[in-house]
């Protein structure tokens, strides 16, 4: 093989300049307050919290802390509009939620924006990604509300009542559209409340909401922290808990709701493998390294932080990977050039940071590509960790940031104990160019979901949850619509 | 040597979209705009090949070629300009001096369905003619048929032929089938001694696409890890106008990088592109939205 | 002076474009007083025939676009329609119904379209399987639509029994050709007017008037045509339309039912029905 001297020869000359999207169209308001059976309402201790931009750690607009008593008074706004809405019938009930789906689409930028600017993530996944999909859920969940029938056969399927929903703040409006759609469409009534970092898209939401004249109280939309969530799954009128976030919450939901009547869905962490066979399109697989790691800074449940490369191929695949690292281009979320923005908070940060010094101090071999990271704000440069064993911490624990463990194997027996030998099991990656492989590793791999030849991909069609602690329950699809239903 | 075809990468129709559509959403402003479309128009081979084409035809060409624009300031010339063998010489002539090359087609253009005789001769008139540059076609149904030592050994022959002229080499990718193919046919192509792979005749549907030219580019990029040799990359037809051109030239920043980013390693086979990148620039100097009827239609 | 009115011209609906018929032939269509409403276009069969070709060549894209963006399409239409709900309204009194029978009737169509809309990427989700078979593959079977499709509308309710024929054929990712309501055809051709502003590409829906006697039989035996509905009760007709399908083995569906106000004229099993069932069998094994 030809020596090549200079490392950088595809080094990139021509730098674009910033395009930035324009921000001049959207409305923010100073203050947010809770949006409780239909209206903006005052939080009861007068409490409001700030929410951050975090590319510069600028205060955005200060939104309202909801106490025990709001989030009481939520709940009782929504058990009582319950009896209406779920009396309706299913076609206009229906109807309200393809107005949702509508008003989204037609505010879809405003919406791209204001998640870019609270969130840090790039603007171009909230826009061509996060809105559009949290959009078409709701069309897709509008639909089913006259055909429940039809989704379960032979039974007879009738709404939980109250249901309360807690969300993260990776993806904050998709989370909240795959919560509230399929609850609306099956004839419950929502408590939901967003993380505390990514309160102003779902508040944003609840103005659409409105403006859809859904029935008051069918919708509440309460904003605060740890506490307000706490608030909720102990309610003693909430018929169920829907929780997507970590998996240390989870348990706690789990021994709280213990000997209630509270039905649960969980969609907890992970650790995703992420495996490429040496027959795999290698520059597609690398493709989808990058799109399974780095797609929203690695702040993704789902995301194929496990990778496992083929020891024929290992030497090609990182040499391509490291490649394409550098042509990532990080920085200002808004700028429609970027590829990977801002971490979310500040102390998302400290963890990432915490486990990079632990990955060094265990003995792995680090890289990341020479990058100018802006000067404020919450940034991390993409990074690979290599030469790691399964025993190390960053292999077994979630990042939940920027951050690869590599990995090679030999045998597919092999690979499948290692992507296995964790304990979430919520997303795998397979790579090959065999399609016998594939359905192979499909019926082997403990994984909610497993992408194959590609990766980080999601519809409103397809159901989405994991096996083990990431959870259980599924969200999209005809199967997301279980999980708010009771049969008599 | 032909190399071994068996062991290529491969690619999936579904993949290579994705990473096609990451480089249409770049966004190219201000003087990033600027700089590329002054590139592009640089690397433009202005081309015409018709039945109909006439000596004052392509002397008219030749002209536009030389002056693009009459106002603007600092453009650079286009690269080349591309006409059958027997307008070498007019083209010769009225470029005396420029130091814009001429290009020819050979080798039974379009179709390439004739003997490797005819085609010899093609490409030795061409060149004798003056030709600097040599666009020749491969064999397809040989190619299909699975007879790569015929296509490769063709290649080499009119390689060989073309002197000192520059041989690049047409795959017709819109023929090809698939993505595999075209990686297949590059890599014959580059080691039978093309100084350019080339997508399109112009004359088939499709042409040029980002996705054969991305599948081109990390050919050529392979290659040139195994032998240090730089091969060159020419999209041609179908690439009309400057928002799809700055889309090709983000694709060869991120995938080649800035060895490729000039008229020697890469070029666009265009006969409007050129009057579209005009208009962009005068729209970018002056801010009014132009009009093709002020742009001479050569 | 009082000012004139402009009268509306009723013309046939073919590849996204609204031709006259090619023969130049009209029938007249009056109302219960004998008073002309309108003169509509009397397809022939060589007007069928070219809806035919045009339907085959938008079939393919038609299938392959996404479920989701047929829906929002079909959504579309209803919106479309809601927006021009008054002159619907007129035009249905003027063919005979009461005002509120002619509301009851259109509000009924949008819903119906909206209900089609939301089985559009759900329907597979019904009827397709993963088959559990007795060896190392995975085996699976989903449907794909038949093709084109010729439907002979039924003759009573000239919106409601249209849009309940055309919904679930090209949900399904049919393309189609009907035939409207020979007695009550003026919002057969104003819903084309709406199907054409809705985004439904040209070719997908295509609408002719004129006389069932006329074109029945080539409706049922052309060989490019793969599915053929009737609505209407006349054992003749029936009879005739078997007899000839039998040619390509085309696939016959009969709906004697008239009256389609009930949410029992609605279900996935219409679009089932205009559907084939592929099956696909692959390795798991290394």
């Amino acid at each position: 093989m030809h020596k090549v001297k200079n490392k950088d020869v595809f080094k990139v000359s021509w730098t674009y300049d910033k395009a930035p999207e324009s921000t001049d169209h959207i409305q923010i308001k100073k203050q947010y307050d809770l949006y409780i059976d239909g209206k903006f309402t005052k939080p009861i201790k007068g409490k409001y919290f700030d929410t951050i931009n975090p590319s510069d750690n600028k205060k955005i607009t200060s939104v309202a802390e909801a106490s025990d008593k709001d989030v009481d008074k939520a709940v009782k706004a929504a058990r009582k509009a319950f009896k209406s809405w779920s009396a309706l019938t299913g076609k206009e009930r229906g109807k309200y939620i393809f107005r949702i789906a509508r008003l989204i689409q037609e505010r879809a930028r405003e919406f791209a924006v204001i998640e870019s600017l609270d969130g840090g993530k790039p603007i171009r996944e909230s826009r061509d990604i996060d809105i559009p999909l949290a959009a078409n859920h709701f069309f897709y969940y509008a639909g089913w509300a006259d055909k429940l029938t039809y989704a379960f056969p032979n039974r007879n399927p009738k709404p939980l009542g109250v249901v309360g929903q807690i969300i993260p703040w990776n993806f904050p409006l998709l989370m909240a559209s795959w919560k509230i759609a399929p609850a609306l469409a099956t004839g419950n009534t929502v408590v939901l409340k967003p993380a505390e970092t990514t309160p102003l898209t779902a508040l944003k939401l609840a103005e659409i909401i409105h403006e859809s004249g859904i029935p008051k109280g069918v919708v509440n939309i309460i904003t605060g922290a740890g506490e307000t969530g706490a608030a909720i799954v102990n309610h003693p009128d909430i018929d169920k808990i829907a929780f997507t976030g970590s998996t240390g919450v989870g348990k706690y939901i789990l021994n709280a709701t213990a000997g209630t009547h509270k039905k649960l869905t969980l969609e907890l962490g992970g650790k995703g493998a992420n495996i490429i066979f040496e027959d795999a399109a290698i520059d597609q697989a690398v493709e989808g390294i990058v799109n399974a790691i780095f797609f929203n800074q690695g702040h993704v449940c789902c995301a194929g932080s496990r990778l496992f490369v083929q020891e024929s191929v290992a030497d090609l695949v990182i040499k391509k990977l490291k490649d394409r690292m550098k042509r990532l281009i990080i920085g200002d979320p808004l700028d429609k050039n970027t590829d990977i923005g801002a971490i979310n908070s500040k102390k998302q940060l400290q963890t990432i940071e915490k486990y990079i010094k632990i990955g060094i101090n265990e003995g792995s071999e680090i890289y990341q590509p020479k990058c100018k990271l802006p000067k404020h704000g919450n940034w991390c440069a993409p990074t690979l960790f290599l030469n790691v064993s399964q025993s190390h911490r960053i292999v077994q624990e979630e990042i939940f940031g920027p951050v690869l463990t590599v990995q090679t194997f030999r045998t597919i027996d092999e690979v499948i104990e290692k992507a296995n030998n964790t304990p979430y099991g919520l997303s795998a990656g397979v790579w090959t160019d065999k399609g016998s492989k594939i359905f192979h590793l499909t019926q082997k791999l403990d994984a909610g979901i497993v992408w194959a030849n590609t990766f980080n991909k999601f519809d409103p069609t397809s159901p989405f949850g994991g096996y083990k602690e990431s959870g259980f329950g599924r969200e999209g699809g005809l199967h997301g619509l279980k999980p708010y239903v009771k049969f008599e | 040597m032909i190399p071994n075809l068996n062991n290529l990468p491969t690619y999936d129709t579904v993949g290579v979209n994705e990473r096609v559509k990451r480089f249409c959403t770049r966004s190219i402003k201000k003087s990033s705009k600027v700089e590329g479309l002054k590139l592009a128009l640089n690397m433009i081979d202005l081309t015409t090949l018709e039945g109909k084409d006439t000596k004052g035809k392509v002397q008219q060409l030749c002209y536009k070629a030389m002056h693009p624009h009459d106002t603007l300031q600092n453009i650079p010339t286009v690269a080349a300009i591309c006409v059958y063998p027997s307008h070498v010489s007019t083209a010769k002539k009225a470029l005396h001096g420029s130091g814009i090359q001429v290009a020819s087609v050979a080798t039974a253009f379009p179709s390439g369905q004739s003997n490797l005789e005819i085609k010899l001769d093609d490409t030795k008139f061409a060149v004798d003619q003056g030709a600097d540059e040599i666009d020749m076609v491969i064999s397809r149904g040989q190619f299909l048929a699975g007879d790569y030592q015929f296509v490769f050994d063709e290649i080499a022959a009119i390689k060989e032929a073309c002197g000192k002229a520059h041989l690049k080499v047409i795959l017709e990718t819109g023929e090809l089938d698939t993505l595999d193919n075209v990686r297949k046919a590059s890599e014959i192509a580059m080691y039978a001694g093309a100084d350019f792979i080339k997508t399109s005749t112009g004359k088939i549907h499709p042409a040029a696409t980002m996705q054969v030219t991305y599948v081109m580019l990390d050919a050529i990029k392979d290659f040139y890890l195994k032998t240090g040799k730089m091969i060159g990359m020419k999209p041609a037809g179908g690439i009309s106008n400057s928002k799809l051109a700055l889309h090709y030239l983000v694709m060869l920043n991120e995938v080649l990088g800035e060895k490729w980013m000039n008229k020697e390693y890469f070029r666009f086979g265009a006969s409007s592109l050129a009057n579209d990148v005009l208009m962009q620039l005068v729209k970018a100097e002056t801010g009014i939205y132009q009009s093709i009827n002020y742009f001479s239609n050569d | 002076m009082s000012r004139l009115d402009i009268h509306k011209t009723y013309k046939l609906y073919i590849g996204g474009k609204f031709p006259r018929t090619e023969s130049g032939r009209y029938y007249a269509v009056n109302d219960n007083k004998g008073k002309l409403i309108a003169n509509m276009c009397l397809a022939t069969r060589k007007d069928f025939r070219n809806a035919v070709v045009i339907a085959r060549k938008a079939q393919n894209s038609w299938a392959n676009t996404t479920a989701l963006n047929k829906g929002q399409i079909l959504y579309r239409i209803a919106e479309m329609l809601e927006g021009r709900k008054e002159q619907f309204i007129a035009e249905l009194i003027v063919q005979g119904e009461t005002k509120i029978t002619a509301q009851k009737e259109i509000e009924a169509a949008i819903d119906r379209l909206v209900y089609y809309a939301g089985w559009s990427d759900k329907y597979q989700q019904l009827f397709s399987t993963v088959n559990p078979v007795s060896s190392n593959h995975f085996n699976f079977s989903s449907l794909e639509p038949v093709g084109i499709i010729s439907i002979i509308a039924p003759e009573k309710q000239g919106l409601l029994g249209l849009v309940s024929m055309i919904a679930p054929a090209i949900v399904g990712g049919n393309t189609i050709i009907v035939l409207a309501s020979e007695s009550k055809p003026l919002s057969a051709i104003s819903f084309a007017e709406v199907l054409n502003s809705s985004d439904v590409p040209g070719g997908v829906v295509n609408i002719l008037t004129g006389k069932k006697e006329e074109l029945i039989s080539h409706m049922a035996s052309h060989m490019d045509v793969n599915t053929i509905v009737y609505c209407g009760k006349d054992e003749k007709d029936m009879k005739t339309i078997s007899e000839l399908a039998s040619n390509n083995v085309k696939r016959v569906i009969f709906y004697k039912k008239t009256n389609w106000d009930s949410d029992e004229s609605q279900s996935p099993y219409f679009i089932e029905k205009t559907q084939e069932v592929k099956t696909t069998w692959h390795p798991t094994q290394v």
